[in-house]
């Protein structure tokens, strides 16, 4: 590899993907089209031809369920360990949460490969403008960053390869955190307080809106995203709850004024416990189950619950007192 | 018909080096020294937001002197090679060496190609991986590339900084320690350097990934004081 230099006119500033444009298009993550500004010498990294077959025969694997919240100084992002291919497991234990730089967070729903690539070029490219330029993005040019790079994608997922990060951090100048959502577009949007997104999103997101509310502390913030994860990965197929067997849990992390940090395995352990101990129906075996709509909706059991899991009643009934609490 | 001049390929290298030796000799100059915990870069710099020592990637640094323009564009092109290598590969696959061995050939194919040469000489830094011994590399303005373990001067006094710094060098001294000698070296006799005018830089274990960090205001000061 020699230098990469550039005659002024053509010098690509801090733009890590434009420099690779110019200086190593071989090594440019899986892209439908080439952009305007490719020399005519870069050939588009992929033939279009070439997504659609991958999502129309090929089953690639996609990430499910991410969660993020705001708490009084800063944010939790977390994310379940399951990929799937179709209705099988592709993997177990992958990582969709993941650190963008030392104040912000990023996490993928999605097909899992390009949003991975993804993932990797928005991180290296928050280093890659700081370094350059000698001063570190504000938050918004973050997100905005993270848009150009989803609007990019745009051609693969228009063929069914769809990455939706969510991407959070600590807004240095505004002192507090702050929640990015995106639409397959590039579409960038500020969420005031809460998110979740992938196959077990809708779930998270209630189990989230029922919980939350302003001022929540670190802990409870912590606490709420765990309890999401335990709702999602209860009612979607896709989404992987805590897996003591193999010592495989979700991803759990905060970013706040003192930046990104992710939470031991051993401490998330202990919150989904805590998560399942509450539902612990009571000794006397007053749970309370089937005299809720809830069941209904349900019907009869479903193959995947737990033996040890209470009847769904008496989760719904525990939500609805939460949120009563809380309002 | 007119016939062109013909000049010695020796006098045109000769008056090549000479007019890159001036515009360095015009810079002040720096130091980079090994110490107990990584590589400590301190320089004399007036200016107080154009740096001379710079983060180049977890591992690597880069310090530069003479014409702030030609380096800088020099260090801008190391973070692009680096950050592109880490990339395609892996993070632990960029190491000092093979960047200074790009630069040297850069700056040699400037220096016997084009009419002006490259008026700077430049220093890149890298920290050793699993107790293997810190790496500094010096690169001159021509593309002459020396390696060494212990310390590194560059700039117009080098000479005479090189020949104290040698008297007081000690391969495992603190920060502290290290720091003040460069001060005083770089220095000389007659002036003392406040910390208005350092721009100090240190790769060291302990930082996290990105080793480089700047050492500045406060504890630049309590570190000169503390030093004497």
């Amino acid at each position: 590899m020699t230098l990469p230099l550039f005659p002024a006119e053509q010098d690509p500033g801090p733009n890590f993907a434009g420099m690779l444009e110019r200086s190593a298009p071989w090594a440019l993550p899986l892209r439908c089209s080439g952009s305007g500004t490719a020399p005519p010498g870069a050939q588009p990294a992929q033939p279009a031809g070439l997504a659609g077959a991958v999502a129309g025969t090929l089953q690639v694997p996609h990430g499910t369920t991410i969660v993020a919240l705001r708490y009084d100084s800063g944010v939790v992002v977390a994310g379940d360990r399951r990929a799937t291919e179709g209705v099988s497991i592709a993997h177990r234990g992958i990582e969709k949460v993941f650190p963008a730089d030392r104040f912000s967070a990023v996490a993928i729903a999605g097909a899992a490969g390009p949003a991975i690539d993804m993932v990797r070029l928005f991180q290296t490219q928050l280093e890659h403008y700081e370094k350059v330029e000698g001063s570190v993005l504000s938050l918004e040019g973050k997100a905005n960053q993270l848009a150009q790079m989803i609007r990019a994608n745009l051609t693969m997922a228009m063929q069914g390869l769809v990455v939706i990060p969510l991407f959070a951090g600590w807004d240095h100048r505004r002192h507090q955190g702050r929640i990015f959502t995106y639409d397959v577009t590039g579409g960038r949007y500020e969420e005031t307080d809460f998110h979740a997104t992938g196959s077990g999103g809708r779930d998270a997101k209630t189990t989230i809106k029922l919980g939350f509310r302003d001022g929540l502390t670190r802990h409870q913030g912590v606490e709420l995203a765990v309890e999401a994860l335990y709702q999602a990965a209860d009612e979607d197929a896709a989404t992987g709850g805590p897996d003591p067997v193999r010592g495989i849990y979700p991803i759990v992390a905060t970013v706040d004024d003192s930046g990104f940090e992710r939470l031991p395995d051993g401490e998330v352990a202990e919150r989904f416990a805590a998560v399942l101990a509450h539902r612990q129906p009571p000794p006397d075996g007053a749970g309370g189950a089937g005299r809720h709509g809830g069941e209904s909706r349900r019907g009869d059991g479903r193959a995947t619950r737990g033996r040890s899991r209470p009847a769904e009643g008496a989760s719904i009934d525990d939500e609805a007192a939460l949120g009563g609490d809380e309002r | 018909m007119t016939m062109p001049y013909y000049v010695a390929p020796e006098q045109v290298l000769k008056d090549r080096a000479e007019y890159a030796q001036k515009g360095i000799a015009r810079g002040r100059s720096l130091v980079g020294t090994v110490y107990d915990a990584g590589v400590l870069l301190v320089a004399e710099n007036h200016l107080r937001t154009l740096h001379k020592i710079s983060e180049i990637y977890d591992r690597v640094a880069f310090a530069g002197v003479g014409r702030y323009s030609e380096y800088d564009q020099l260090r801008v092109a190391g973070v692009r090679h680096a950050d592109t290598k880490g990339y395609a590969y892996s993070r632990e696959d960029v190491d000092a060496r093979s960047l200074a061995n790009v630069y040297a050939q850069y700056l040699n194919q400037v220096f016997t190609h084009e009419m002006k040469p490259l008026e700077v000489e430049i220093l890149v830094a890298g920290l050793g991986v699993d107790g293997d011994a810190h790496r500094l590399y010096h690169i001159a303005y021509d593309g002459t590339i020396v390696d060494e373990e212990r310390f590194i001067v560059l700039g117009g006094d080098a000479e005479a900084i090189s020949q104290r710094f040698e008297q007081v060098f000690v391969p495992s001294w603190s920060l502290g320690e290290a720091l003040s000698a460069c001060v005083t070296c770089l220095a000389g006799p007659d002036r003392t350097l406040g910390p208005d005018i350092l721009e100090v830089g240190a790769l060291a274990e302990g930082n996290g990934r990105r080793a480089f960090r700047r050492i500045l205001g406060e504890e630049l000061a309590s570190l000169l004081d503390a030093s004497g």
